[in-house]
């Protein structure tokens, strides 16, 4: 898996999953809308990285994905949004759950069964899925996020680590296309957010799930990413490759958190040195400086 | 607190613990039926060691004696009630009590442990989330099993939630164990303020949690897990059949001819 | 001003979280305690204000045993901020929760006017003072919990995980404010994981795993050791990975700041050219 800078888009996956056109959204007694003429695409199989300061509406377009808004929030929606094909306005939100699975910050609050299994079944006995077909899901989902051996595990006993797996196992189960991620390492140490990132990177390689990821930890994040998109102030500001966005001014004045790397590159390059790539983690900085280094050691 | 320890779920397997818990809620009405029938002490003994089987095989000893003895406070409190009260109605002035009085008295008392007992028997060997499956089967709609199991599932972490508050209050200078009755109420606002915007906050994340997972898709929701009754619960079915018959005859042809128990030890 | 001596500390479910841990805080410092989640951070600053007693050992605040003292008593002089501001929020409006600790430890109402006032404004909260602390957003409430633990004037603050959730600027802010608090006398106490929070405070640090303590030291010697770094399990600065992954090169590793580090790389080009 090479994560050098210049990734290339996969050749013809450029089918849209998410499509959104002048998208304003008001919340029920809200004076300003919190979404503002958001206009944006996401391609299928992309693993998208939405960032911003917070109250910038990263989370109410979270919810517009899968059709809480306008669904269980009601409030003012406006403009279009269409999801897998669907749009949104027109179907409810157990409809578009087949498709997107939403995967929440605090990981406590998604589990309600008493044990993993059950847990990971929800979605599927939900849908009215015949046991046999459920066991077999729920298995597979286990399997993908390699958390079988907490199965019989009651949801208090395991870490914050281990719930979160077992919320995207829970959406896993019910097969969508997109998995939308809000901020799902908020509560968790860096070690434990690393492994979240990993398990979604896998789902995303693997099984060419749309990945949508909000996150301030970009250090941490940014690696996995081919599609990063800045909001502030209900505004989509910036929408691109991760080093066209971390490296442009507008990132820096907004306040997002761009990789140490990244930022080490802009410092260098306004003493003059220059290297031959934006890194976005510290391997690639590490790389890119060995090269400086080695070529000016002679 | 200790007789709320006697009815706690632990993950032990036993025999008792597989039976369906429809058929262990049969047995446990089939006991209270009959506890209910009888005054006198002699069945309600026969009773309450015919259940003792059942916690041996269950392996719940410890928490079954915990329950017992949480109860005895009640319990005793029942005896005394019973004997000075219904003395006073009956058989004043007349002293000293009749051995009579003295069996009836110790016939309630039994009959409230002989509750105590077949509840706490049932609670023990009952997971909570086989009891939401029977619930389930049973027919309850479905939402009242949720509720049920979700709030079972919550209870040590509103516990883990009630400490955390306690301590961050406790942080800034409130004191909980000083003052008059009224201060130590008051005391208790900013632990429970927090605590129940905290359930309000909760439940709105769980019911988003709940509709992005499908919620309400489909009134025919199937479930992972199915209950069946299998030979141990005939069995059991069996019993407590067998209890109620026999406790519906002796109540009808044999009820005057139950001997009063003291007489019948002292001599 | 804080002592810690050999504490053992075993919850009553029979979980030992701290297996001999020595530290001693001077008035004045700015320490760091990191680790994984779980390796006991929170339950040993909870010792300092006697929320928690050891099992074994002592601590010693400003020369009081926690033991013998009272929780209300002990907080008046280390004041603790929790992770979740919603766990402390009951009161109507935003003066009322800053009063709140006042009034338990019995200031005078003139006093109680005068701090409130000024750690409002010193939060920046003025503008909600009349509002209810429940209708403010997230990043507000934690000023609201802040300013209602620095409105009695601790000599000690601790703040445990006050970075989470917190977007890039907000967490510029509170390190600003948090040095500056440093600087007034105060000693600050973060729990964090954060590593790069505390890269660029750059306090004291004192790592631990399992309920020890691994490492103690300057901020960029303990961040940058790897051994250190593995058996505490936490990931280093990223600028400390940098340099990681530069040996052979002779440059220092010990480097965890940004602009350090563009100062070394600089003079290490222009020496060899």
């Amino acid at each position: 898996m090479d994560d050098i800078i210049c990734e290339s888009r996969a050749v013809g996956e450029t089918v849209a999953i998410i499509e959104t056109s002048n998208l304003t959204y008001t919340y029920p007694g809200g004076k300003e809308p919190s979404l503002k003429d958001v206009s944006l695409t996401i391609e299928k199989g992309e693993f998208v990285i939405l960032t911003g300061p917070s109250g910038c509406g990263k989370t109410t377009l979270c919810r517009c994905f899968n059709g809480l808004i306008p669904h269980f929030y009601s409030g003012k929606l406006e403009g279009d949004i269409k999801v897998a094909g669907h749009n949104v306005s027109e179907h409810s939100i157990y409809e578009l759950a087949k498709n997107v699975g939403l995967v929440f910050q605090n990981p406590e609050n998604q589990l309600f069964a008493l044990s993993v299994e059950k847990d990971v079944a929800f979605g599927l006995e939900n849908l009215g899925l015949p046991r046999g077909d459920m066991r077999k899901r729920v298995d597979w989902a286990l399997q993908m996020t390699s958390i079988q051996d907490l199965r019989e595990r009651a949801p208090h006993e395991l870490s914050g680590g281990q719930q979160q797996r077992v919320a995207i196992a829970c959406v896993l189960a019910m097969q969508p296309e997109v998995m939308v991620l809000d901020e799902p390492t908020s509560f968790l140490d860096p070690l434990g957010a690393q492994k979240i990132f990993e398990v979604i990177d896998d789902l995303n390689k693997k099984l060419g799930l749309t990945v949508i990821l909000v996150e301030h930890r970009l250090d941490l994040a940014s690696r996995y990413a081919n599609h990063v998109i800045v909001m502030d102030e209900g505004k989509v500001v910036l929408d691109g490759k991760p080093l066209n966005v971390f490296t442009s001014e507008r990132a820096r004045l907004i306040g997002v958190g761009i990789p140490k790397a990244t930022r080490l590159y802009q410092v260098l390059q306004e003493t003059g040195v220059h290297l031959s790539g934006v890194p976005v983690n510290s391997r690639e900085a590490s790389l890119l400086l060995q090269e400086v280094l080695a070529r000016d050691r002679g | 607190m200790s007789v709320f320890e006697g009815f706690r779920f632990r993950k032990v397997f036993s025999r008792v613990h597989e039976l369906d818990p429809r058929v262990k809620f049969f047995y446990v009405c089939a006991v209270f039926v009959i506890a209910v029938m009888f005054n006198q002490l002699l069945p309600l003994i026969l009773l309450f060691f015919i259940q003792l089987p059942f916690v041996l095989v269950a392996g719940v000893e410890r928490e079954w004696i915990r329950s017992m003895k949480g109860a005895s406070f009640l319990a005793i409190m029942i005896f005394l009630f019973n004997f000075v009260f219904t003395y006073f109605y009956t058989e004043y002035p007349t002293f000293p009590p009749s051995s009579s009085l003295l069996e009836y008295s110790l016939a309630m008392t039994l009959r409230f442990l002989v509750l105590v007992e077949s509840f706490s028997i049932f609670f023990l060997t009952t997971s909570p989330d086989r009891l939401g499956l029977a619930l389930e089967q049973s027919h309850v709609p479905y939402e009242f099993c949720f509720a049920f199991t979700t709030a079972v599932r919550f209870v040590p972490v509103l516990a883990e939630e009630a400490q955390t508050i306690m301590d961050a209050q406790k942080a800034r200078g409130l004191e909980l164990e000083r003052g008059n009755f009224i201060k130590r109420i008051k005391n208790y606002i900013p632990i429970l303020i927090p605590l129940i915007v905290s359930a309000i906050r909760r439940s709105l994340e769980l019911a988003e949690a709940m509709e992005s997972r499908a919620w309400g898709a489909t009134d025919k929701r199937t479930n992972l897990y199915v209950l069946k009754i299998k030979r141990g619960d005939y069995i059991l079915a069996m019993i407590s059949i067998c209890m109620l018959i026999l406790a519906v005859y002796i109540w009808i042809f044999l009820r005057d001819q139950i001997p009063p128990l003291i007489p019948l030890i002292t001599t | 001003m804080i002592a810690v001596r050999d504490v053992y500390f075993t919850y009553p479910s029979n979980v030992e979280a701290l297996k001999g841990v020595s530290l001693t805080f001077r008035s004045g410092d700015f320490v760091a305690i990191m680790g994984q989640n779980g390796a006991g951070k929170t339950t040993l600053v909870k010792h300092f204000n006697g929320l928690l007693k050891p099992t074994k050992g002592a601590v010693i605040v400003d020369g009081i045993d926690t033991r013998e003292e009272s929780i209300a008593k002990l907080s008046r002089k280390v004041g603790f901020v929790f992770q979740n501001p919603d766990n402390q929020l009951f009161c109507e409006t935003v003066e009322d929760e800053v009063a709140f600790a006042l009034r338990n430890f019995g200031f005078e109402k003139k006093a109680i006017q005068k701090r409130v006032e000024w750690a409002i404004n010193l939060l920046g909260l003025t503008r909600y003072r009349q509002s209810s602390p429940f209708m403010l957003s997230g990043g507000e409430r934690k000023r609201v919990a802040l300013a209602s633990v620095l409105a009695w004037d601790p000599d000690v603050v601790i703040l445990d995980e006050p970075t989470i959730g917190q977007d890039y600027e907000q967490k510029e802010k509170l390190r600003q404010f948090i040095v500056q608090l440093n600087a007034q006398g105060k000693t600050v106490i973060i729990v964090t994981h954060d590593v790069e929070f505390v890269a660029e405070c750059n306090p004291r640090v004192v790592l631990m795993a399992q309920g020890k303590i691994v490492g103690e030291g300057v901020g960029k010697q303990i961040l940058t050791n790897r051994k250190l770094v593995a058996e505490a399990s936490i990931v280093p600065p990223q600028i400390s990975q940098i340099f990681m992954g530069l040996t052979g090169f002779g440059l220092p590793t010990d480097v965890i700041d940004v602009y350090e580090a563009r100062d070394i790389l600089l003079d290490f080009l222009e020496r060899s050219s």
